[in-house]
C-alpha cells in the first residue's frame, strides 16, 4: 500500500519532468523548423542578402524583404509613439493622483480592450480610422490618399498595444517605495516634480522595458494591421503611403506559392527572421525588467 | 512658486484627457460593432450554414463559423489544460519554486507568449506537413493548443506562487507524498485560478485568426469528424469582408458583433469569477 503511493508519485514525477522538458522546449523547436525550412532560400542567397535587398520578385527567384521589415518597423514606432505618452500619463493619473475607485472602475475597460480579437479592431479600422484619415487628415496636409495607409495601421495598432503598455506601467509604478515619494515631497517638491525627477527616474528601466515589449508585440501583429495598411510592396516614404509589413507578407501569400521553386521557403525565411526579432526584443525587456527588480531591492 | 504649480495643472489636465481617451476609444469600438452587427443580424444568421452563392448575397448564415470557433477553441483549451496543469504542477510542488529549472521553464513560456501567432501559423504548417495532416480540425486544434498553452501556464503559476509554502509542509508533515499534496491541497487552493485561466485562454483561441489561416482551411458546413476542414469566425469576417458585395459584408459585421459578444462575456465571466473566488482565499 505504502509502496504504490511512492511509485505513483515518483512515475509522475519522471512524466510531469517530461512534459516540462518538452513545454519548455517549444521554442527551440519552432526556431529549428523555420530555420530548417528556410535552408534552401539562404543556401541560394545567403544568410543576410534577402535583408539586405528591395527586391522581391518570387517569379525571377528575388526575394528580397527589406520593404517589409521597414514598413513593419515604421508600423510599429509610430504605434509605440502614440500609445507612450497616452499610457504613461493614464497611468501616472491612475496611480499618483484618482482616488482608488478610479483606478477598479478602469480595470475592466482594459479586459475589454485586451480581450478584442485582432480581426475586430481590423473591422474597426476599415469603418472608423480609413476614411478618418481619408476625409480629414489627409486633405488637411494637402495628401490624396486611399485611406489605406501606414498611418492607419499604427492608429489601429497603437490602440491595440494599451491594455498591455498601461498594465506595465501600471506595475511598475507600484513597485516605487513610497518613502521616496514622501522624502521628495517633504523636501518641498511638488506631487508633479516628485513624479518627474523621483519616481519616473527611477522606474526608467522598466518604462523601457514596457516599450521594447510593445514594440516586439506590434511587430507581430498580423490581421488587424494588414487589413488597414494597404499592402503595397515598396518602401514607403512618409505616413500616407501604403506599406506591407511583414506578418502580412507571410498571410497572404500562402496560398499561392507551392508553384514557384524556393517561394516557401523564402516565406519561412521572413517567419525566422520575424521569430527572431521579437525574440530579441522580448530578452531585451526580460534584462530591463530584472534590473529595474535589482534596482527597487537597495 | 507659480510655474511650478501651473506646470502640475495643466499635466494633470492633460492626464485627465488621456484616460477619458481611452474610455471614449474602447465605446468607440463597441458602438461601431454594435451599431453595424445589429442592422445585418438575424434569427437565420445565426441558425444556418451558408447556402448555395451565399458568397454572391444569397441565403443562409454563419452558424458554420460560429460552431467551428467554438469546437476549434474548446478542442484547444482542453489540450491546453490538460498539458499545462502537470507543468505547473512541476514548477510548484514537484520542484521547489525557486529552483534553476523552475525558472528556466518560467523564461521558456514568458518567450513563448511573445512569440506572434502568424510564426505559429508558419510553424503549424511544417508541423503538419511533417505529420501528414492535412488543413483539418485536428491541425487547428493542436496549433491553438501550443499558442495558448504559455497563457494558461504563465496564469495558473501566478496564482500558484502564492498558494503559502506551509500549507505545502503541513501536507507533507503529514505523510502526503507530493502527487497528493499537489492534486489534492494545491489544486483546491488554485481552482478559481485555474477558471479564469480556462477563459482566458478561450478568449484568445476563439479570436485568433492568423495561426489557423493556414492550418484549418476553410468550410461551408459544420465539421464532422476531427479531419474535417473548419471555418472560423475571425477568418469568416476577414474573408466576407473584402467582398464587394454589400450583403455579404453585412454578414461580416453580423460575424463581428457576435465575436465580440463572446468575447466580452468571457471578459465579463473570467472578471466576476476573480472578484468572487478572491474573498474567499486564505
Amino acid at each position: 500500500m505504502e509502496n504504490i503511493r511512492i511509485i505513483k508519485n515518483n512515475l509522475t514525477y519522471y512524466l510531469f519532468y517530461g512534459v516540462g522538458i518538452l513545454g519548455s522546449s517549444i521554442v527551440l523547436i519552432i526556431g529549428i523548423g523555420l530555420l530548417l525550412k528556410s535552408y534552401p532560400v539562404i543556401m541560394s542567397h545567403g544568410f543576410f542578402q534577402p535583408i539586405v535587398s528591395a527586391e522581391w520578385f518570387p517569379l525571377k527567384g528575388k526575394f528580397g524583404i527589406l520593404p517589409f521589415i521597414v514598413g513593419s518597423y515604421y508600423v510599429s514606432l509610430i504605434a509605440i509613439a502614440i500609445t507612450f505618452p497616452i499610457c504613461l500619463l493614464t497611468a501616472i493619473y491612475l496611480i499618483e493622483y484618482a482616488p482608488k475607485r478610479t483606478l477598479n472602475t478602469f480595470y475592466p475597460f482594459i479586459d475589454i480592450l485586451s480581450g478584442i480579437p485582432s480581426v475586430i479592431y481590423g473591422v474597426w479600422g476599415i469603418l472608423i480610422v480609413v476614411p478618418f484619415i481619408r476625409d480629414y487628415l489627409a486633405p488637411l496636409f494637402g495628401v490624396h490618399t486611399t485611406g489605406y495607409t501606414i498611418l492607419a495601421g499604427s492608429i489601429v495598432l497603437s490602440v491595440m498595444l494599451v491594455p498591455n503598455v498601461i498594465l506595465i506601467f501600471i506595475e511598475i509604478l507600484r513597485t516605487i517605495p513610497q518613502e521616496l515619494r514622501e522624502a521628495a515631497l517633504s523636501l518641498g517638491a511638488t506631487k508633479w516634480e516628485t513624479i518627474k525627477l523621483v519616481v519616473l527616474r527611477k522606474a526608467l528601466p522598466g518604462v523601457i522595458a514596457a516599450l521594447v515589449l510593445g514594440m516586439s508585440r506590434a511587430f507581430g501583429e498580423t490581421l488587424a494591421v494588414m487589413m488597414v495598411v494597404g499592402n503595397v510592396i515598396k518602401i514607403p516614404k512618409s505616413v500616407f503611403d501604403s506599406g506591407y509589413p511583414l506578418p502580412a507578407l507571410i498571410a497572404n501569400n500562402y496560398g499561392e506559392m507551392l508553384s514557384i521553386p524556393l517561394y516557401d521557403s523564402a516565406l519561412m525565411y521572413s517567419a525566422f527572421i520575424l521569430f527572431l526579432i521579437v525574440l530579441v526584443f522580448n530578452i531585451l525587456s526580460k534584462i530591463f525588467l530584472t534590473r529595474l527588480v535589482k534596482i527597487m531591492r537597495y | 512658486m507659480n510655474r511650478r504649480e501651473t506646470e502640475e495643472k495643466i499635466f494633470v489636465f492633460l492626464m485627465k484627457v488621456t484616460t477619458l481617451m481611452i474610455v471614449f476609444i474602447i465605446l468607440l469600438i463597441i458602438g461601431t460593432i454594435i451599431v453595424k452587427g445589429y442592422r445585418a443580424i438575424s434569427f437565420s444568421m445565426l441558425f444556418e450554414t451558408p447556402r448555395g452563392g451565399y458568397f454572391l448575397g444569397k441565403g443562409g448564415g454563419i452558424l458554420n463559423a460560429i460552431a467551428g470557433s467554438f469546437y476549434l477553441a474548446g478542442g484547444a483549451t482542453a489540450i491546453a489544460i490538460i498539458a499545462g496543469i502537470p507543468i505547473v504542477m512541476l514548477m510548484n510542488v514537484f520542484l521547489k519554486k525557486t529552483s534553476k529549472f523552475s525558472s528556466f521553464i518560467r523564461l521558456c513560456f514568458d518567450v513563448l507568449w511573445g512569440v506572434p501567432s502568424i510564426v505559429y501559423g508558419a510553424f503549424g504548417f511544417i508541423l503538419m506537413v511533417l505529420l501528414g495532416l492535412s488543413a483539418s480540425l485536428l491541425a487547428g486544434i493542436i496549433i491553438i493548443s501550443i499558442l495558448i498553452l504559455p497563457i494558461v501556464v504563465r496564469s495558473i503559476d501566478e496564482i500558484s506562487q502564492t498558494v503559502p509554502d506551509g500549507l505545502i509542509h503541513a501536507s507533507l508533515s503529514l505523510g502526503a507524498t507530493k502527487l497528493e499534496t499537489g492534486m489534492k491541497v494545491i489544486t483546491r487552493q488554485i481552482l478559481p485560478g485555474i477558471l479564469t485561466a480556462i477563459l482566458i485562454a478561450f478568449g484568445r483561441a476563439i479570436g485568433d485568426a492568423a495561426a489557423v489561416l493556414f492550418t484549418a482551411g476553410y468550410s461551408d458546413s459544420v465539421p464532422k469528424s476531427l479531419f474535417d476542414t473548419v471555418a472560423t469566425l475571425p477568418l469568416a469576417i476577414f474573408f466576407q469582408l473584402s467582398s464587394p458585395m454589400p450583403e455579404v459584408e453585412d454578414r461580416a459585421f453580423a460575424a463581428a458583433l457576435v465575436l465580440t459578444f463572446i468575447v466580452l462575456c468571457v471578459s465579463v465571466c473570467s472578471r466576476l469569477l476573480t472578484n468572487k473566488y478572491n474573498k474567499y482565499k486564505i
